[in-house]
This record gives C-alpha cells, sequence and structure tokens, in this order.
C-alpha cells in the first residue's frame, strides 16, 4: 500500500450529530479516515460508540433527524456528502456496497433471492434478464452456496443465516463497488458458521482493486482481515494504526483496556482476573469538551479536561492521548493500572453454610421434547405428534464451588437443558437432585427449600427485572418468598448484597430504567445469588453486554462464587469466556454431549472433532496464531429430522464412514484426566490425527 | 431513513449511564403533570381533555346547572324554539330540552361508564389469566371469545336486551358482556409478549403464585395499553347506550337519554327540529371528545416509550 497513491475514501474532520428532542448531539466528532485500495481498513467499537453513524454518513444514508454538521467525504476524488439521494443512487450498489449485519431484515421477503440480485445486475450493469440469470449462479458459486440453481430460487426465509449472509455479499460484490462497507456481517451469525463468512470474504476481497471498511466490535474478527484499525470510542477516533502494532503496542489507554479485558482462548480464572474497564460509555448528552475516555481512565491527569489533539507516534499510527511518550516507554504500566481498579472495589463477604460434600447438582438423563404441528388430518387420525428432541439423554453434575460451562451454538439445546434443569420447562424424563435432595421436574411442585437452592441468571438483562418495581423491592421480594425474610433484616441483606455486586446503596430505590445494561445485570446477579443458593444457573450472562463491561461482569460472578461457594452452570457460545471462567466444560451438539472435560484440558488434543471445529473457528485477538483451519460443511440439521448414530455426523470433518451414521458412538475415556469424548475414534487415534494442533500456553 | 432514527436511540439507550437529575425526582405528581403537559401539547388532545371535563362536570353538577327539573312540564311553553327562557327550546311536552340534555349527561356517563369499567375489570384479568395460562384454557376461552366477537356488535346487543327485556340494567350487562372479549384480547396480545421475559421467569422461579405473578409482575406492562383500549371502550359505550336508546331496547321514558331523546323527537322533526339536534349533538361531541382524547393518551404513552 503506497501512501501517495489517492485513497479511494477519504474522512476529513467529520462531526455528525442527531436531533434529540430540541438539541442537536454529537455522534461522531472530528472524524478522519483513508481507505486506499486494496486495503482492508477494520473499524472498531462497542455500541454507542458511533461506528454505524460513521458508516451510513460515508453511504449518505443517515436518517432524517440525522446530519452532517462539519467536514467533508471524499469519494475517488469526489465530494458526495452533500449529495441529494437522487444522485447517490447511482453510487449505491454500484460504486459503493454495503454488506448489513442482518441478512434477513435486509432482504425482500416477497421476492427470490436470485431475482434481488438480478436486479441489482440489471439496474446498475444494464443487463438482460437472461444475462442476468447466468451472472447470478456465476457468483452464488464464487460465494460457495451449494446448489446455486436451487438458492437463486429460494426466498429469504427458506435459507440460513449464512447463507442469507452469503448472498448479501455476493449482491455486494455483483457490480464489483470501489468501496465496501462491511457493519459487523457475522455478528448475528454462529462461530463455525462465522468462520467460514470470513474465509469467504477474505478470499474475495483479497487483491481486488477495492476498499474495505469492515465495521466491528470484535477484535478477533479484526486480527483475522484487516491491514489497519481505527479504534473509535463515544464519536471519537481514539487511534489508527496498522493491524500488528495497535495490537503489539497500542498507545491509548483505552485500546489497552479493551485488549485486555477479552479473555483469550486458553485463559483461565485460575491466572488471573480479567482487566475490567470501570464504568461505561458516556451517553451523548453527556459527552464533554475533554478527553473523551477521561471519565474511565486509570492514568487521567488534570490535563485530560482539554480535548488532546490526534497526535502521530509515527507515520502511521496516530493516538488520542496526551501521555502516549509515557506509555511508548513503558513509563506506566497499564495493565496493572486496570486489574488494580477493579480489585479496589469491595468484595463481598462470604456467608457460612453448611454444604456438605454430595453435588450441587446432579442431573441424570434429561430429555426434552417440544411438540411439533400436527396437521388437522394427522390430529383427527390420531397419528403421534412429532416431537422434537431438543436434549437426547444429557446428565451432568457439578460439585460445590465448581463452574461447569456448557458451550454449544445456537440450536444445540443448552438453553433448553438449562430450562429444564431450572424447571421453567418439564423435562420429558431425567432426575434432577440438589445436594440429595430431589427436584420435581414440575415447577410448581417444588417446595420452597428446593426453589431457594436453585436460582438464574438470564441472558437479556433489559428484560430481567420488573420495571414497575425498584431495585430494592425485587430483592427484598426474593428474600421473603424464599426465606421469610422482611422488614430490616431484608433492606440490610439488600444493602450487603448490591455492595458485593459493586453498587451504591443508593440503587435500591432506582427502578431499572435507570440503570446501564451491565448495572441491570449486576442485580440479575445479585437477585440470583441473594438468598444464597446451591446453583446458579447462568443463561448467557454477558452474551448482550459491551466487551468492556463484560470482563467486570465475569470478573464478578467468579468472585460471588468463590465467596458463596455455589455451584455454577455457565452457559455460552463463546468458548474463551466459557474457557476462562469454568472449572468443567461441556460441549453440546443438537442436544447430545460430545465431550466433557476439565476447563484446561479443553485445549489439548483430543478433541472431539466438533469441539475442534468450535476452537479453529473462534477467531483470536492474538496476533500470528496460526491454527489448522477446520471448516464445517452445511448448516445445522432441523431438529426435527432423526438423527442415527453420531448426531455430528452430517457435518463432521472427520468422518469414519457408515458407522458414525449407523451407530451411536461410545464415551472413551481417560482415566487419568477424565476427558471424556463422545465418539467411535479411540482417544489415542483423535490425539495423533489433532497433534499439530495446540490451543493452550500460548 | 430508519437506520439513523435506531442508530440514534442505541447511541442514547446504550451509554446511559447515571440518570439525568430531573429522572430522580420520583414524585409521581411531576409524572402526572408531564403527562398532562405532553397531553395538551397537541390541540385535538387538549380539545378532546377539554370535552371530557366538560361533560363531567355537567354529570356532577347538573342539578345546579339545569334551570328546569328533569321532567318538570311546562305546558304553556310546549314546542317552543330556542329562546333566552328554554336556551335548546322545549318539546312537545313542555319539557325544558336543556335541562333535559344536562341531566342526560350523567344519565349517559355513569351508565357507559360503570359498564366500562366492569368489563375493563373482567376482560383485564380474563386476559391476563388467559394469556399467561395458556394451552386448553386459553383456547377455549378465545374460542367463545371470538364467537360473541364474529357478530355484529348491534345484532348481539339487540339479541341479549330481547332475551333480558329493556331496562337499565340489562342495558349494563350487555356492556359488559359485549366489551369483556374486547378488552380481554387487547391485554391477553400484551400479556403474550410479556410472559417469556426474564423477570416473570425469575418469579416463577422464586415460587410466586398465580395471582402475584398476574397482578403484580404482569399487570403494570399492561396497564398503558389498557388505558387507551378503556377509554376507546369508554366512547364506545356511550355510543352503545345511545343506539339502543334510539332502538327503543335501551333505557326507557322518561329518562332523560340523550338516544330516546332522538327517538321521541323523530316524530316531531319537521315541526320542533330542535328538539332532535341538541341530543343528537351532545352524543356526537362526547364521542368525539373521548376518542381525540384516547388518541392523545396513546401518543403520550408512545412517545415515553
Amino acid at each position: 500500500m503506497t501512501s501517495n497513491e489517492q485513497p479511494v475514501l477519504e474522512v476529513n474532520d467529520l462531526t455528525v450529530a442527531y436531533r434529540i428532542g430540541d438539541r442537536w448531539l454529537e455522534a461522531i466528532r472530528d472524524i478522519n479516515l483513508a481507505i486506499q485500495s486494496r486495503q482492508i481498513y477494520g473499524l472498531v467499537g462497542e455500541s454507542g460508540s458511533g461506528k454505524t453513524t460513521l458508516a451510513m454518513s460515508i453511504l449518505n444514508y443517515l436518517g432524517e433527524n440525522g446530519k452532517i454538521l462539519k467536514g467533508s467525504i471524499v469519494f475517488d476524488g469526489e465530494e458526495i456528502s452533500r449529495y441529494p439521494r437522487e444522485k447517490m443512487r447511482a453510487y449505491w450498489g454500484s460504486k459503493i456496497a454495503l454488506v448489513p449485519q442482518n441478512p434477513l431484515s435486509s432482504l425482500n421477503p416477497t421476492l427470490t433471492v436470485g431475482e434481488q440480485v438480478r436486479e441489482v445486475l440489471r439496474l446498475h450493469l444494464k443487463m438482460t434478464n437472461i444475462e442476468a440469470q447466468q451472472k447470478v449462479l456465476e457468483l452464488f458459486e464464487r460465494v460457495r452456496l451449494a446448489e446455486p440453481e436451487r438458492v437463486a430460487r429460494a426466498y429469504p426465509h427458506q435459507i440460513s443465516g449464512g447463507m442469507q449472509q452469503r448472498v448479501m455479499i455476493a449482491m455486494a460484490l455483483a457490480t464489483s463497488p470501489r468501496l465496501l462497507i462491511l457493519d459487523e456481517p457475522t455478528t448475528s451469525l454462529d462461530v463455525t458458521t462465522q468462520a467460514s463468512i470470513l474465509d469467504l470474504i477474505k478470499e474475495l476481497i483479497q487483491g481486488r482493486e477495492m476498499a474495505v471498511l469492515y465495521v466491528t466490535h470484535n477484535l478477533g474478527v479484526v486480527v483475522e482481515l484487516c491491514h489497519r484499525v481505527a479504534v473509535l470510542y463515544a464519536g471519537e477516533l481514539v487511534e489508527d494504526a496498522p493491524l500488528e502494532e495497535l495490537f503489539s503496542q497500542p498507545m491509548h489507554p483505552y485500546t489497552h483496556g479493551l485488549l485486555m479485558s477479552v479473555p483469550k482462548l486458553g485463559q483461565s480464572k485460575s491466572e488471573q482476573a480479567l482487566s475490567a474497564i470501570p464504568g461505561q460509555i458516556p451517553a451523548l448528552s453527556q459527552r464533554g469538551q475533554g478527553c473523551i475516555f477521561q471519565a474511565r481512565c486509570p492514568i487521567a491527569l488534570e490535563i485530560c479536561s482539554e480535548r488532546p489533539p490526534l497526535e502521530k507516534v509515527n507515520e502511521q499510527h496516530l493516538t488520542r492521548c496526551y501521555r502516549w511518550q509515557e506509555i511508548a516507554q513503558g513509563e506506566i504500566a497499564l495493565e496493572a493500572l486496570f486489574e488494580a481498579e477493579g480489585e479496589a472495589m469491595s468484595m463481598a463477604v462470604p456467608i457460612s453454610s453448611e454444604k456438605g460434600t454430595a453435588s450441587a447438582l446432579d442431573a441424570q438423563g434429561i430429555v426434552v421434547e417440544f411438540e411439533g404441528q400436527r396437521s388437522f388430518f394427522e390430529s383427527i387420525t390420531r397419528r403421534p405428534a412429532r416431537k422434537v428432541k431438543a436434549v437426547k439423554n444429557v446428565s451432568i453434575q457439578i460439585q460445590p464451588g465448581d463452574t461447569l460451562g456448557l458451550v454449544g451454538e445456537s440450536g444445540s439445546g443448552k438453553t433448553s437443558l438449562a430450562r429444564a434443569i431450572s424447571g421453567l420447562n418439564e423435562p420429558e424424563a431425567g432426575s434432577i437432585r440438589i445436594y440429595g435432595l430431589p427436584a420435581s421436574p414440575k415447577l410448581s411442585q417444588r417446595n420452597r427449600e428446593v426453589l431457594r437452592r436453585l436460582q438464574m441468571v438470564f441472558q437479556n438483562p433489559e428484560e430481567a427485572l420488573n420495571p414497575f418495581m425498584t431495585v430494592g423491592e425485587s430483592l427484598r421480594r426474593q428474600l421473603f418468598v424464599l426465606q421469610g425474610i422482611r422488614g430490616e433484616e431484608a433492606q440490610r441483606k439488600a444493602e450487603e448484597m448490591v455492595q458485593a455486586v459493586q453498587l451504591p446503596v443508593e440503587v435500591l430505590n432506582r427502578r431499572p430504567n435507570q440503570l446501564s445494561g451491565g448495572e441491570k445485570q449486576r442485580i440479575a446477579i445479585a437477585r440470583a445469588f441473594i438468598t444464597n443458593p446451591d446453583i446458579v444457573i447462568a443463561d448467557e450472562p454477558v452474551s448482550s453486554l459491551d466487551v468492556s463491561v463484560q470482563a467486570a461482569i465475569l470478573n464478578l460472578i467468579n468472585r460471588l462464587q468463590g465467596s458463596f461457594h455455589n455451584g455454577l452452570l455457565f452457559i455460552s457460545h463463546d468458548l474463551a469466556v466459557v474457557g476462562y471462567l469454568a472449572d468443567q466444560i461441556a460441549v453440546i451438539y443438537l442436544g447430545a454431549l460430545m465431550q466433557l472435560c476439565r476447563a484446561a484440558d479443553l485445549f489439548q488434543p483430543p478433541f472431539h472433532p466438533y469441539t475442534e471445529a468450535l476452537l479453529s473457528a473462534v477467531p483470536s485477538v492474538e496476533l500470528g496464531r496460526k491454527v489448522e483451519a477446520i471448516r464445517l460443511e452445511g448448516d445445522l440439521p432441523s431438529p426435527s429430522e432423526t438423527i442415527e448414530g453420531c448426531p455430528f455426523h452430517s457435518r463432521c470433518p472427520r468422518k469414519i464412514g457408515q458407522i458414525c451414521e449407523q451407530q451411536a458412538p461410545p464415551w472413551r475415556i481417560d482415566e487419568s484426566t477424565q476427558k471424556r469424548i463422545y465418539c467411535h475414534y479411540t482417544l489415542e487415534e483423535l490425539s495423533q490425527l489433532q497433534s499439530k494442533t495446540r490451543y493452550s500456553g500460548l | 431513513m430508519k437506520e439513523g432514527i435506531t442508530v440514534s436511540e442505541k447511541i442514547e439507550g446504550a451509554g446511559r449511564s447515571r440518570p439525568a437529575p430531573n429522572q430522580e425526582i420520583s414524585a409521581s405528581l411531576v409524572g402526572i403533570k408531564n403527562f398532562f403537559i405532553a397531553l395538551t401539547s397537541k390541540p385535538a388532545s387538549a380539545l378532546g381533555l377539554f370535552i371530557f371535563i366538560f361533560f363531567l362536570f355537567l354529570a356532577i353538577f347538573g342539578p345546579l346547572i339545569a334551570p328546569y327539573g328533569i321532567n318538570e312540564q311546562i305546558v304553556s311553553d310546549a314546542g317552543q324554539p330556542p329562546s333566552p327562557k328554554h336556551w335548546f327550546g322545549t318539546d312537545n311536552l313542555g319539557r325544558d330540552v336543556f335541562s333535559r340534555v344536562v341531566f342526560g349527561a350523567r344519565e349517559i356517563l355513569t351508565l357507559a361508564g360503570f359498564g366500562t369499567l366492569v368489563a375493563v375489570f373482567f376482560g383485564t384479568t380474563i386476559g391476563l389469566a388467559s394469556g399467561y395460562i395458556g394451552g386448553w384454557f386459553d383456547e377455549v376461552l378465545m374460542r367463545i371469545f371470538d364467537g360473541l366477537l364474529a357478530m355484529p356488535l348491534l345484532l348481539l346487543a339487540l339479541l341479549l336486551l330481547g332475551t333480558l327485556g329493556p331496562s337499565k340494567n340489562s342495558v349494563l350487562l350487555v356492556i359488559i358482556i359485549v366489551y369483556t372479549p374486547i378488552v380481554a384480547r387487547v391485554v391477553r396480545s400484551v400479556v403474550l409478549s410479556v410472559r417469556q421475559r426474564g423477570f416473570i421467569e425469575a418469579a416463577r422461579l422464586r415460587g410466586e403464585n398465580l395471582a402475584y405473578i398476574l397482578f403484580r409482575e404482569i399487570l403494570p406492562s399492561v396497564l398503558p395499553a389498557l388505558a387507551v383500549e378503556a377509554a376507546l371502550r369508554f366512547s364506545y359505550a356511550i355510543f352503545l347506550v345511545a343506539s339502543l336508546g334510539f332502538l327503543g331496547v335501551g333505557v326507557q321514558p322518561p329518562s332523560p337519554d340523550w338516544g330516546l331523546m332522538v327517538r321521541e323527537a323523530r316524530n316531531n322533526v319537521n315541526q320542533m327540529p330542535w328538539t332532535m339536534y341538541y341530543p343528537a349533538a351532545a352524543i356526537a361531541i362526547v364521542v368525539i371528545g373521548i376518542n381525540l382524547l384516547a388518541d392523545g393518551v396513546k401518543r403520550v404513552l408512545l412517545e415515553s416509550k
């Protein structure tokens, strides 16, 4: 990339504001960017950082309530930011293309996907329908859609999310645009699908005469793909550097914090707490004149209340921090500072308990079925309803003080299993014991003692708390109903618990709409722990939170569990997060366990072939970590299909042959480590096949 | 176009840290005051509110305002057009139309209001239970309601009144039977969107009983939609009472029911048109006013979301 070449896209001093009420609030401020041809430019930011606003401004597609206050956008030497909509039509889809985050909402549900791509070709390339038809098949083949003819005739809802995104990519590339904007194209997809989409993007983009802006919140994806990365925080560009330099020598405290708050594959809680950035992104209306990161920065000085300029570290590297020289020379140990920030907060007082030696949770042979729809004819002929097996005979045990991490992609049955154990959905079969005490599969038949012993933290903090009750009311109600504690004692316990989740006592009088997402999740966690349950089920508790907030919540869960010494069932789709928090890990696929082992052993061969594919699919935030790419073919089979043999055989890259389709595999158990793998290969054979792969000790 | 709006909301929502100072004042009085400020910011809603309050005033203080009694007959003045003495004129029996319209306000507002209240009560309870419990319970109730709703409303009312015999109580019962399913459906649809939320599941996990979950956990989320629906039902209930009065199957003479007054005036409409105009206008104004009010309430609730 020679920098004297004219860039395809140049953004100069761009400031964009939104009208909220009767005020104009700046969503992005003084942004400067230049993307060369053949360059993939990563734009990283959390939600609220203004990254989508920037992408939309470049497209000149801001809403009615958005306006460019200042600056220019130069595309191929033309200043386009003031062009009217009519004029932009000639650019959209032909010279500038967009691959959006949610493909389903961007495709027209009433037209076949083939027709939608043909329309682009007819409009921008003036092709005839027959030519377009030919070209569509060609494009679909290039984006590796199996059976292009069939896909072209399908309506959007008839194909999977991964296929929809492939169609969007085909559409975007159909006209060979000069600028391609990818706005979180893999965020709504599973890791294994994400990995193959990233491979595809890499393959199709590299070497093309095209500039690419890749917008994402996922640092791992950036490492896989980008040449240069800009970090956006609360609407300001805080750092802009070539990929290697940004990851090896970040010069802004925010970049530092962001890189350190993401657990790396193989990192474990036993080594160190995650470094969390305290606080959260300031709202649009609360952005002052000083350094935008000042309020959360561990090294802020007085001078930081004046906005620092974007300074040059070297020709290629820009940062917006007064103290970058100190950071560069290693005079400030940011790592230690962020950690200290996390540890300085108050610790929960351990609540003593008389917990014995039995398993905190012992669930045996859990089966969860959902009834499929029956046609009228089927119901009058009394044909049995089609059953969809969401969980097939799964057994798990959790020891007191232990964390079992349950990992699987969407549709794997991990949430169904959790809900069956908690009693929210009644399982078809299976027994549940909490400290040897049998828990009825029906929630209504569980008595108060059993209910107290098992509590849950839900995925979505926005819906976890009753919006019409104060935090105090919610917590006190929990104590009253489960333990009969009321009055001053309840108030005292609620205060203690709120402090244990590191929030001020005043929060008790607040309603959920006055709290941020992270704060709400802290309260939801407080509610689950307040009655000192024996087992807490946390179903994706951090997946809807921002990266910089996630770390703090993970640390919190870890600390609470340490002091309460209860069992934790932690469910996540994120291997790094599960690997960090869990002691034991269970990998689940299509409702069946594939592998069960100690967390540390997950990253060592032998792996179950599915675990292997999952691990290989995770984009890593570490530079230069190259592993053998193992990609799964096809989509998750429909859960209503009955699958003989191994559930994974239809996508398994290490399939042996007929035996996998016909016989259920045995559990292969390593006596010394208690690693259990559900596969026809023996552990020795798997070790041999996977000998090259290592994840831990990096 | 839409993108921009959602993006800005996302930014505002995600970054929200501490509440703005004015949010901290939790006094509900401020909330009510803000509600009325927002409500009256649009002329149509303000007009609706004014009309509603005006008729409410008439209903409460009617006897003090009306110059003559409900059925006071001044035979010498029978059939007079509007004049300073009889603002809205008199009917063929010599009754003062203005006084009767004023008294009619109380008659119709209490009847329609009480009926709506009871219908809202039953509808809410049934809707909450049906939506939350689901399964066969829900299925059976909803099919019965579908059956009721499939019949034209007025026809259903006529059928019921034919069986019950015309009287005030029958009209009340009709309002309740006709509007309970409608309210129940609205409530149920909100319940369906709320029942899977985490806070409901958390309540189930701590073993709360059905009544607590329905009325303490779910009901508050239903209230906004319920307020709008109740206001709408109220205006239609007024319309229904008037219609039934006009058809002669509702409230019976000599009650000052507006619908009934229009019915009685029908025979003399050529000689004494004012006896029909004023009660008819009263019906129209009240119904339009309350509809405007309901629209306003809906707008404010949507905006505050």
